[in-house]
């Protein structure tokens, strides 16, 4: 047997993605459903020489990873609801500070400590408007164990590029749900390494002070080149300043890094979007109910089609445009309240086509949820 | 190397009030350094939020400006992914005791090699003058106008329970034996916590007419004193100066790697 084909939870999926992208250092507080990916870490990562430690809280073990990162490590942490939300602040200030890191988030029912142990999609939003200020944000998710590899190697190679936080918004079924993986030799997924400066010794290094292309090279402490780090707005030398300019400056350069690339960062899938006059769109392990659909209506000649998300943010607006130009009807299907939804009716225009099938009550949406909301859009009674 | 070179003179002037303790702290932390003949490359300073936090700009190290009481919780970060940086890591009683006193406690338990320099000047200078939890029962405070019935505890004390391997206390007046504990501090392998009692002249001693500068600098001659000695047994009440702590006992990184040696054996 191929030693390379695994069976094993999603959370051990995405550790073998993180060594697979890199790691070097982990992070994290036990927090159900990701402990898993601390554990596994616990295990794997002094294997390779690199370093797992369980913080005192969620709060620290966001800021730990963040001063891992400084020392030139590929970094991260994992969490779930509760835990997300105490990171927040740590985590605006790496999207400040412009440190590469990685956050995972195994979706749980909320608010507060809601449903530690049932699947939900909630934190949507939160991934993108949980730290305060105005700023961009790397959301990426997935919806098998295959892609949830791919998805987080994804993850540390988007955090280098673009030098920000990523977070990887995965949920309580692709974290604990057990299904073949395939792991890849080396080398055939292509990682991003951090970007070093090449300014040398005794040479002025601005370590805030994009080049043309927009990125910014680094400079690992305890390297030849001494300069601060602040969460303040900050100019060129990363000294604190208030000056409207500078202020004015860092804030467009932090929001079109990212904004200027959505059509870089955007993954998704597609199936049968060609002709299908009714587009289900979904991602996460809701996608999985969706396909399901898709592919038992398409036999029947029912013109149904599915855009699977990966990124969720930035939202691809206008790929959403396009994907459902034609379409006459359009169903998300996600497990909040619609949070993706009203995303997906900013997206197409004409916001009356857009439907909801979704649940909020901890219970995997299932085809058949799918299925009977079908029906009454397409006026065939419930 | 100059002390001067340890600054970053582009940043200056710097935010401090007239009369503030943390410049003396400053000076007493680079002295001990330049010591020590550190390579500026080799020091890290990380810091959290306030006044003493900004210590980190202006001095030319690697300099970690973080979020308010979390410094510790990234200096671990900073110290496990490069063990061979010295780690220093400037904060107020508020910082560090207050929002941040888990972590506190947290990296005293683990005795990782971090220098923790606590600058206790009993108030919270940055935002205006509100008590800290180290002000004390009867003081005032702008959010104490009546007076605080918040009872302050001994950071010394706390940093020893906790499992610190290197504990000491001095003031902005004892700027030599600051300057030797701190040198000593950084040299320790494992965690260690400075206490510095620092004067606010603008809040801590308006609000409480403690005087000027110098009248609250005169304080901590009059009313603290070398461990254990003969004054302290007459006079209970005064605050003891000097080294509590000082034992090795092993270093969470050397621990770590013993852990990577093993851990690489089996696999």
């Amino acid at each position: 047997m191929d030693k390379n084909i695994r069976f094993i939870q999603g959370n051990e999926v995405c550790v073998e993605g993180a060594l697979y992208a890199g790691l070097d250092f982990f992070a994290g507080y036990p927090i159900t459903p990701s402990t898993e990916i601390a554990e596994h870490l616990s295990s794997r990562l002094p294997r390779k020489g690199g370093k797992f430690i369980q913080m005192e809280d969620e709060i620290a073990s966001m800021c730990a990873i963040i001063g891992a990162s400084l020392t030139g490590k590929k970094v991260m942490t994992a969490t779930s609801g509760p835990g997300f939300s105490l990171k927040q602040e740590a985590l605006g200030y790496a999207i400040m500070t412009e440190i590469p890191c990685v956050i995972v988030n195994v979706q749980r029912g909320g608010p507060s400590t809601g449903l530690p142990t049932s699947v939900a999609q909630g934190d949507v939003m939160q991934a993108r408007w949980g730290t305060h200020g105005d700023h961009a944000m790397i959301v990426l998710t997935a919806s098998n164990h295959q892609d949830v590899f791919a998805i987080t190697v994804e993850a540390f190679n988007l955090a280098e590029t673009y030098r920000t936080p990523v977070v990887l918004l995965f949920d309580e079924v692709v974290g604990h749900m057990r299904e073949k993986l395939v792991i890849p030799e080396p080398g055939v997924i292509p990682l991003v390494e951090r970007l070093h400066t090449s300014v040398k010794d005794g040479v002025d290094y601005h370590p805030y002070l994009p080049r043309e292309d927009g990125r910014l090279p680094m400079s690992d402490f305890g390297g030849v080149h001494r300069y601060n780090v602040t969460g303040l707005f900050h100019d060129m030398w990363g000294f604190p300043s208030s000056k409207p300019e500078i202020v004015q400056g860092l804030h467009r350069h932090l929001v079109d890094k990212i904004r200027n690339n959505v059509n870089q960062i955007m993954r998704y899938k597609e199936y049968y979007l060609d002709d299908a006059e009714c587009v289900l769109i979904s991602y996460g392990s809701s996608a999985r109910s969706a396909l399901h659909v898709v592919e038992q209506r398409r036999p029947r000649g029912e013109r149904l089609g599915l855009l699977e998300l990966q990124t969720l943010w930035p939202f691809p607006y206008q790929m959403i445009k396009d994907k459902c130009k034609h379409a006459k009807y359009v169903l998300v299907v996600e497990m909040n309240a619609g949070q993706v939804l009203r995303a997906v009716k900013r997206a197409v225009g004409d916001p009356e086509r857009v439907f909801l099938a979704n649940r909020v009550d901890g219970v995997f949406i299932t085809p058949t949820d799918i299925r009977n909301i079908l029906r009454i859009i397409m006026g065939k009674g419930a | 190397m100059a002390i001067k070179d340890y600054i970053r003179e582009r940043f200056f002037p710097h935010l401090w009030c007239p009369g503030c303790g943390h410049g003396i702290v400053m000076n007493g932390m680079l002295h001990a350094i330049e010591k020590l003949g550190m390579s500026r490359n080799e020091i890290v300073m990380v810091s959290g939020i306030g006044c003493s936090s900004r210590i980190s700009c202006y001095v030319d190290f690697h300099t970690l400006h973080t979020i308010h009481g979390r410094a510790l919780a990234f200096a671990t970060g900073v110290k496990l992914g490069l063990p061979e940086l010295n780690v220093i890591v400037p904060m107020g009683d508020g910082d560090a005791l207050a929002i941040g006193g888990n972590h506190f406690i947290h990296a005293a338990r683990r005795n990782i090699d971090i220098t923790a320099i606590v600058m206790n000047n009993r108030v919270y200078g940055m935002t205006g003058g509100q008590f800290s939890p180290l002000s004390g029962y009867g003081t005032k405070a702008t959010t104490a106008p009546y007076k605080n019935i918040d009872h302050d505890f001994d950071i010394a004390q706390l940093a020893m329970a906790a499992g610190a391997s290197f504990v000491a206390r001095t003031t902005a007046y004892h700027v030599k034996q600051m300057t030797d504990i701190i040198r000593k501090a950084i040299l320790h392998e494992g965690f260690s916590v400075v206490e510095i009692l620092t004067q606010c002249p603008t809040y801590f001693g308006r609000k409480n007419k403690l005087g000027d500068a110098a009248e609250m600098m005169e304080w901590f001659k009059d009313f603290t004193t070398p461990i254990g000695s003969k004054a302290k047994k007459e006079n209970d009440d005064l605050i003891e100066r000097g080294i509590f702590v000082q034992k090795e006992i092993p270093e969470y990184c050397e621990e770590y790697d013993k852990i990577i040696e093993h851990a690489m054996k089996g696999s």
